[in-house]
């Protein structure tokens, strides 16, 4: 099992343990954390998984590719350490990770 | 549903390469379904050598359908190689037709700089702004409609709502703002559809459209930005030297965009409850179903019916051979209805697990824009009607328009119950 952090646009945190292989999108939506829509299902078509990663994280994930670069150029909000988190496949290396949710998804 | 016998067995028995579910008598008759259903059966990309609008593939199925969509660079949505609506004539000078260029008719990079100008009026913060504004006209139009009487729904309240959002948007002169109306109406249209009567008289309104907000646009270019999307395109330095072409091509897709999509969500919400009554029941004994109930009728509804893309390149898709240059009809309302991604599609689920999953808004680069200002204003609609209403119930057969784009209403009588 892997511990993620998401920490809501009001500061709230919350700490889930999803299985390794999930994505982060999918971790969120299976325990209903508010904020993380996932419209498209996970195939970088909707832009409703977006999250900002927290501090050195975001060097420790594999880097996005063509089309989520081509999602994140159209998202409010999107900073260097915005993702979208179907993208974000969670394993061991990955355990404690930390993601702060936007206002709102778009 | 009502659709006619004749329609279900012609579906069943017609040579599959005779199928043209572009006909716009089948979106008048709310037809189209079992022919879809055919499609994605026996030939989920088919071919259609001959229609109104020449030959075209249609993509019938949900994953076919992200498929295309997310891929901008084989399957282009600019108007210099085509269009994003299999009828050419709605934005190209085609036939009678006169060029209407716009962002969403645009491949990147051009399209990234356009829609991010415009882009702020919708995003989450000014939404958050608009709420309070939303509620207090929802609440007045409501509040005015006869109870025990039939009137026409479409034009009380989902044209009334939608038109006055869309004219706050544009900060456009309130009290002219049925003008607004009636431009959408004259864009997705052609001669004969019974909006109006020759490619002469839709291009006279549609210049008078143009000349109508080169006026405002003069004046907001001469003040100080402002938050309305007039000053945005006005002060954008990459939308002020628009030709006039794309302004009134701009102003075409915004007015579309924001009017013509969630009215007939308004008026599509009323007729599934009407034609699923425990949903109502559910959702008025339980509010807090209503933004997962918004989804469900934005799905059902699929007010956007297809969005079409053109071939840059041969590709092969699920067997078969699109070659370069092809038209590529993504038919959304019939993606929406495929029973392999989404369980009972003809059924109005108000509590239908996952009800975001669905096309009404496409996928990819050009997901639509005002997504969830739709959502809020729908939202806030429903809220309000189980605030006041027992029942609007429909009391005669809802009259469709005939078109394969825009799939909605003209009349909605109802009666709604204090």
């Amino acid at each position: 099992m892997v511990k993620i952090t998401y920490i809501s646009h009001a500061g709230e945190a919350r700490l889930v343990e999803a299985a390794s292989g999930q994505s982060a999108m999918e971790a969120a939506v299976h325990h209903n954390i508010a904020g993380i829509d996932g419209d498209c299902g996970g195939v970088i078509a909707c832009g409703t998984c977006h999250v900002h990663v927290d501090g050195t994280w975001t060097d420790r994930l594999a880097p996005p590719g063509e089309k989520e670069r081509d999602m994140l150029a159209y998202i409010d909000n999107a900073r260097p350490n915005s993702r979208l988190c179907c993208q974000i496949v969670l394993g061991e290396e990955l355990d404690g990770l930390v993601l702060h949710l936007p206002i709102a998804q778009h | 549903m009502d659709i006619a016998v004749s329609d279900i067995e012609r579906a069943r028995s017609i040579p599959l390469d005779k199928i043209d579910v572009s006909a716009p008598d089948l979106y008048l008759r709310d037809a189209a379904h079992p022919y879809f259903a055919r499609l994605r059966n026996e030939a989920p990309v088919h071919y259609c050598r001959e229609s109104l609008y020449g030959p075209y593939w249609s993509v019938t199925k949900f994953n076919d359908i992200v498929e295309i969509d997310t891929n901008h660079k084989v399957f282009s949505s600019d108007a210099s190689v085509g269009s994003f609506v299999l009828d050419d004539t709605t934005l190209n000078p085609v036939e009678g037709g006169i060029y209407l260029p716009n962002f969403l008719g645009m491949d990147p990079p051009k399209h990234d700089i356009h829609r991010q100008t415009v882009s702020p009026i919708v995003a989450p913060q000014n939404l958050a702004n608009l709420e309070g504004l939303i509620r207090q006209r929802t609440r007045g139009v409501l509040d005015g409609l006869p109870v025990g009487v039939p009137f026409n729904w479409v034009d009380r309240v989902s044209i009334e709502l939608t038109t006055m959002m869309l004219a706050t948007l544009f900060d456009f002169p309130f009290d002219e703002r049925r003008k607004l109306t009636r431009w959408s109406d004259v864009v997705t249209t052609r001669p004969g559809d019974g909006v109006v009567d020759s490619w002469e008289q839709r291009n006279q309104e549609l210049y008078e459209c143009a000349a109508y907000f080169q006026r405002l646009w003069a004046e907001r270019a001469a003040a100080a930005p402002r938050p309305d999307l007039i000053s945005m395109l006005a002060h954008s330095p990459a939308m002020r030297t628009m030709s006039p072409e794309e302004f009134l091509g701009t102003l075409a897709l915004l007015i579309v965009g924001g009017n013509d999509t969630t009215r007939n969500s308004m008026s599509g919400g009323v007729l599934a409850h009407h034609l699923f009554p425990a949903e109502w029941s559910r959702v008025k004994a339980d509010r807090a179903l209503i933004p997962n109930m918004v989804s469900e009728i934005i799905r059902w509804q699929t007010p956007i019916a297809h969005m079409r893309r053109t071939a840059l390149a041969d590709f092969e898709f699920r067997g078969q051979h699109i070659r370069k240059g092809d038209k590529v009809v993504m038919w959304y309302l019939s993606g929406n209805r495929d029973d392999s991604v989404i369980d009972r599609p003809f059924d109005f689920v108000a509590d239908r697990p996952r009800a975001r999953h669905h096309l009404s808004f496409g996928f990819g680069i050009h997901r639509c824009l005002g997504n969830r200002l739709a959502e809020l204003q729908l939202r806030i609609l429903w809220e309000e009607v189980f605030e006041r209403f027992s029942a609007i119930e429909v009391v005669g057969t809802p009259v469709r328009i005939p078109s394969n784009l825009v799939r909605g209403y003209a009349d909605l009588p109802v009666v709604v119950h204090a």
